[in-house]
């Protein structure tokens, strides 16, 4: 290890690893290390079962032997689904990392209003029948799903009067006839906004949002959401591989000490008695302590069960969205569900995590409301995770941090933040020419 | 999509000539000859001085049998073993791998014990093994007795061949043992209803097969 690297990047995680592939694809030359002896960092997904009971409970904790063979779990640390027409999967379709993880749409996705749990319509018939609206509303809804359709930022004769940089989505809503209500359930689960700020701000980007879902919604039918084979932790396994294929070097099981500075410049890192060059740094927060602040935190409860979530349709896998007005809070609580049929429990388990952004001194009650809709829980486990970002952006000292994981459900900011570490790492847009190896061979 | 364990072909399920592809998996220490091995099965290249990766995502070969056609989709390593940093993602969903070690290096011939330990420890208990004793073209060199790696693979239930990737012995003979042993059947325990992304818009697709 004697020699000099364009890039070392620390920590495996989903953004590292989408970073490392494409640091290697532009031909750079990269190390890339993680102090885990597993992959994955924070968005790992654990296994076996064993492992999540030591990680939470202590090395002496053990599951239940009616919760089957270990080995048959894979727990994420993290709930995020993919949308189906999202950032992500275009990355994953280019990159080609879609050919080692196969992937299933999601079931369903419901929202909660009232107190119950109601099906977010998935077709023109369940539009029909669905009680969340009446009769009149829906065809007011209808009417501003088609406006939404054909908005085009870039064409004032798609804005229909509306302008989208003087105007916000409340108006809209209003402009439309649509009740609070019908402005909750399309503000919190289509365009998937965590609080209703984005009411009074200009619309078009709440309007993208709404189209990004059923753009999504309308590639695979059930749900807009698709879900990995084992577990998210099989992503970033996927573009580590990518980035060893075009010459990345890997090291788990490897302790990093420090950064090495050099007159204000990251000039390498350290690994107990050796030192490692490397002209630039790619890394997690929690390898460049003294270069990032805290935000604020996020509460996750995965819980084991086995029976589905009551009042789903026996829904294999679901996101369930409490928007924030329904139970009195600023953010909204998301509820994941997977199942065997994404190979993540054994049969007749499932697992479900309860998630929201903390906004009091006692994060394990907010998302009691969640926990609450989950009937008999067969197992607990609570983790509060401080959320940070980058006070250092690189420029000078030549380490590029990300963005810790949101409370978001979704990929569409890890993707964001990715592309913003590479073109502040390269000062330049990712060139997705670069990859050759589609055409190698190994075409169908 | 990788993985796919697409016995039973599109056209005349459970008759013959069926197509079936199987993900095939390489391991064994770093330069004995594992790229070599399978650029000599898929394209009858040798080179002196393989470049230590060959950069493609996986190489695919087909053989034939009396009564089916096998597909290999054939992954290497990609170098994530040097620092012991293979992905569970690699062995999941094979169906077959081969160990290679170098007869004239024993230290990878205990290398290849323990790969096969991790696949037995990993990998699917159905999974076909094969052990490849590389180089025997320098024979001369040997370290390691072929009578010791054959009671070694008797011993563990593996196939079992010596192989040149530079003269080509029994480079296509094991891969051809590998196929004979590989269950020619529908699919079973696979997931189903997996969609394909690289098509524009779809429904689910079933079980096996394109």
């Amino acid at each position: 290890m004697d020699e000099e690297y364009d890039a070392i990047v620390l920590g495996t995680g989903l953004k590292e690893c989408i970073i490392s592939g494409m640091l290697s694809v532009s031909g750079k030359k990269v190390l890339h290390i993680d102090r885990n002896n597993y992959y994955g960092g924070e968005s790992a997904s654990l296994t076996p079962l064993e492992q999540l009971y030591e990680k939470f409970h202590g090395p002496s904790a053990k599951p239940q032997p009616e919760m089957g063979r270990g080995r048959d779990w894979n727990v994420d640390l993290i709930p995020k689904f993919l949308m189906a027409n999202g950032p992500l999967v275009k990355l994953l379709i280019h990159t080609g990392v879609t050919r080692y993880l196969e992937f299933k749409s999601i079931e369903a996705s419901f929202v909660v209003k009232g107190g119950k749990i109601y099906k977010v319509p998935a077709d023109e018939m369940e539009a029909l029948a669905t009680s969340l609206m009446g009769m009149f509303e829906k065809r007011r809804f209808k009417k501003f799903l088609v406006w939404v359709q054909q908005f085009d930022e870039n064409n004032e004769a798609t804005w229909q009067g509306l302008d989208p940089h003087n105007q916000t989505m409340q108006q809209v809503y209003e402009k439309f006839g649509l009740d609070e209500n019908t402005a909750d359930f399309t503000g919190h689960a289509l365009a998937l906004y965590r609080d209703d700020e984005h009411k009074n701000q200009p619309f078009a980007p709440a309007v993208e949002k709404i189209r990004l879902y059923s753009d999504s919604l309308a590639r695979y039918g059930k749900s807009p959401y698709l879900y990995p084979l084992y577990g998210l932790g099989e992503l970033p396994q996927g573009f580590a591989r990518l980035s060893a294929i075009y010459g990345g070097t890997y090291m788990l099981d490897k302790p990093v000490d420090e950064i090495v500075i050099e007159n204000g410049k990251a000039i390498g890192v350290k690994c107990g008695e050796e030192i490692v060059r490397g002209k630039q740094i790619y890394c997690d927060p929690s390898y460049a302590k003294d270069r990032v602040k805290k935000t604020g935190q996020v509460v996750r409860a995965i819980c084991l069960l086995n029976h589905p979530i009551p009042n789903t349709n026996d829904a294999q896998s679901c996101q369930i969205i409490i928007p924030q007005k329904q139970v009195g809070r600023h953010y909204d609580i998301y509820i994941s569900c997977c199942s065997n049929t994404n190979m993540v429990t054994p049969k007749g388990w499932y697992l479900a995590m309860v998630s929201t952004t903390v906004e009091t001194a006692n994060p394990e009650a907010e998302v009691l409301p969640g926990l609450q809709l989950l009937g008999p829980i067969a197992e607990k486990f609570i983790q509060i995770s401080d959320v940070y970002e980058p006070t250092d952006l690189g420029a000078d000292s030549q380490i590029f941090i990300s963005r810790s994981y949101d409370a978001t459900t979704h990929f569409e900011t890890t993707c964001k933040d990715v592309l913003d570490m590479f073109q502040r790492g390269t000062t330049k847009e990712f060139d997705f020419t670069n990859i050759t190896h589609l055409s190698l061979n190994d075409q169908e | 999509m990788a993985a796919r364990n697409s016995a039973g072909g599109a056209a005349r399920p459970g008759g013959p000539n069926r197509t079936c592809q199987f993900k095939l998996v390489l391991l064994g220490e770093s330069a004995v000859g594992k790229s070599s091995l399978v650029l000599r099965f898929v394209k009858g290249q040798f080179h002196e001085y393989q470049e230590s990766t060959i950069g493609a995502a996986f190489l695919t070969q087909t053989v034939c049998l009396d009564d089916a056609t096998i597909k290999f989709e054939i992954w290497d390593t990609a170098g994530q073993e040097r620092y012991h940093s293979l992905a569970p993602m690699y062995y999941r969903g094979a169906q077959a791998a081969i160990v290679v070690y170098d007869i004239t290096n024993t230290e990878s011939f205990i290398k290849a014990k323990n790969w096969v330990k991790e696949l037995q420890r990993q990998a699917s208990p159905n999974i076909v093994m094969a052990l490849a004793g590389n180089k025997a073209d320098v024979a001369q060199k040997r370290t390691v007795e072929y009578e010791e790696a054959n009671a070694y693979a008797e011993d563990n239930a593996l196939l079992f061949m010596e192989t040149s990737a530079k003269t080509s012995m029994n480079v296509n003979d094991i891969f051809m043992a590998i196929a004979k042993k590989l269950p020619i059947g529908p699919a079973q325990g696979e997931p189903t209803g997996t969609v394909d992304m690289n098509q524009p818009q779809q429904q689910q697709k079933g079980s096996c097969c394109k």
